[in-house]
């Protein structure tokens, strides 16, 4: 168990020493700052408009979906690029000898790695729920509502990593592994579009169908399931991937 | 007293039908080193990675201090220590990071991470490279700190492939002498095909080749097997051949360009046909200037042993 904390330190560590992880909580703060900013102002205007009473809608559940639906669709593609380096790239520097010799398990190594990356990812969600709770200032905020955006977007982002690390552990090159994991998720986000009816299991697939539960605010513990065996499969995919290494040399 | 540290049974891998290593046997005890010796494609780096547990061996055991590296991976490892073929250094941490990486992935508590690290890096001489990254340093420090993650945490078992690729001369004396240290507490496996390094630093030694061991015992019994047969002789002035053939204990002479190749009755005799050879010269103003042993270097050795392999 404390190795798996050894092994998510030395990742975040890894991730904070490169640029990338700046540049990435960086342009997220820009884009998403943006956004809100720009949702403030349409708030104004549209409530402006809305004279009945039964037109008028809250803050939060005007702006906070509108932000995090944006956030989602900007970690589909910052995750990959995350995700990427964490195995083929160990592999291609030959440094996975390094954790396999030491006495932890596999589970851990791929455990420590995804703590260490959400880790991160808590960092993103933490600082745009921040922002989305200044407004505490000139409005009443449904908490609450903030938090379950705030928990959907984490778990999409976990499903993400959990996913990207996958890939990552298919192969050496780290820009394949962020392609491939890139258009699985978006395979997986827009799925349920090619349902024919609505009783279609393209709908349960969908990532999105899982999320938007949770962006109106409504705690479904079917959908948290959902993304906690999504997070679950991928990781144990990838262990077993791992094992096939030293299995077949 | 006699401690197994490594106990290597019928070790076999094979891919396809390809068996790149074939029904390996030893013993290891406390404190002793030994030397894996082979050419290139011998199988020595697959032996390595499945006395470390990063491959699973198709058949065969390996017990580390009596615990079964496949059945309990994670209490055999801790007692292991291992440099692969490539150092395996995260290029974007400094050296004191990755030291302290290893030394708390291997179970090192967090208040003797420092000392550890001070410790090790003073045995590997590495004092001074403390705060560079792994990634700006030179192969042959790259190296010492690939042997330096693999001694941290005091393993019962060092297990080093080619520990003194792409040093210095002198950085490979000071690895070699590490080495020779290390055997005193720890068993030290080193893979090599370098052979004056096997006689340098090692008790045991064995020779495998195509997979198979075709040489294993101690390091005085291989040097045994280099006893030199012939003596090289060079004159001013030679006589002729049945003269030289006629000395005590030479067998026959062969005239070369300027040296003359004595080959003896009963190798391992140089001494004494030299001092015949010197006292004949002497009185018969042949004007020596030249004698030696005809040294069969160890890579004769090595040669004759691995294709005898070959030929059988």
């Amino acid at each position: 168990m404390k190795m798996i904390f050894v092994i998510a330190g030395k990742e975040l560590r890894s991730l904070f020493a490169s640029p990338m992880a700046w540049v990435i909580l960086a342009m997220l703060q820009l884009l998403l700052g943006l956004f809100f900013a720009n949702g403030v102002d349409r708030y104004f205007v549209s409530m402006q408009g809305a004279m009945a009473p039964e037109q008028r809608m809250g803050f939060t559940a005007f702006v906070v979906p509108q932000v995090f639906g944006i956030a989602v669709l900007v970690l589909l593609t910052a995750v990959p690029l995350l995700t990427m380096r964490l195995i083929a790239e160990e592999r291609k520097s030959q440094t996975l000898v390094f954790l396999f010799s030491a006495p932890v398990s596999l589970f851990e190594i791929v455990l420590g790695k995804f703590v260490g990356l959400m880790t991160f990812i808590t960092v993103v969600v933490m600082l745009l729920v921040a922002m989305a709770l200044s407004m505490h200032v000139a409005t009443d905020l449904d908490t609450a509502h903030v938090l379950t955006n705030a928990l959907g977007l984490w778990l999409m982002a976990a499903a993400f990593s959990a996913l990207g690390i996958f890939m990552s552990s298919l192969t050496q090159q780290p820009i394949i592994a962020a392609i491939i994991s890139f258009i699985a998720l978006l395979g997986l986000i827009i799925i349920d579009s090619f349902a024919a009816d609505p009783e279609s299991p393209l709908n349960y697939l969908s990532l999105m169908r899982h999320f938007e539960p949770l962006s109106n605010g409504m705690l479904s513990s079917a959908d948290i399931s959902y993304f906690v065996l999504f997070i679950a499969t991928f990781l144990v995919l990838t262990v077993r991937r791992l094992d096939a290494d030293r299995l077949r040399g | 007293m006699d401690t197994v540290t490594v106990e290597v049974r019928d070790l076999t891998r094979t891919y396809g039908n390809n068996a790149v290593v074939r029904d390996v046997n030893f013993n290891l005890n406390k404190g002793e080193v030994l030397g894996f010796l082979g050419p290139n494609g011998a199988g020595k780096s697959t032996t390595m990675k499945m006395l470390t547990g990063n491959l699973a061996p198709t058949a065969g055991t390996v017990r580390i201090c009596g615990i079964d590296i496949l059945e309990n991976p994670r209490d055999a490892k801790a007692l292991i220590g291992y440099l692969p073929e490539t150092p395996p250094l995260y290029k974007e941490l400094t050296v004191d990071e990755m030291l302290a990486l290893a030394a708390r992935m291997h179970g090192v508590s967090r208040g003797h991470v420092a000392r550890a690290v001070a410790q090790t890096k003073e045995r590997t001489g590495l004092l001074e490279m403390g705060g560079r990254l792994c990634e700006n340093l030179s192969t042959g420090y790259q190296q010492r700190v690939g042997i330096a993650q693999a001694i941290i945490h005091n393993p019962m078992v060092v297990v080093l492939d080619e520990p003194t690729r792409g040093l210095d001369p002198i950085q490979i004396r000071d690895i070699r002498a590490l080495i020779k240290e290390l055997g005193g507490e720890h068993s030290v496996i080193l893979s090599t095909h370098i052979l004056p390094e096997v006689e340098m630093v090692c008790d045991h030694v064995q020779i495998i080749h195509q997979g198979q061991l075709v040489f294993s015992g101690a390091i005085d019994d291989l040097r045994a097997s280099r006893k030199s047969s012939s003596l090289i002789v060079a004159l001013r002035r030679p006589p002729g051949v049945d003269v030289l053939q006629a000395l005590d204990g030479v067998a026959a002479a062969e005239i070369t360009a300027d040296r003359i190749r004595l080959r003896l009755l009963e190798s391992g005799a140089t001494d004494s046909v030299a001092e015949g050879v010197v006292r004949a010269a002497v009185a018969n103003d042949w004007g020596l200037y030249h004698v030696a042993p005809d040294a069969t270097s160890l890579e004769d050795v090595f040669l004759h042993l691995t294709q005898l392999e070959e030929t059988a």
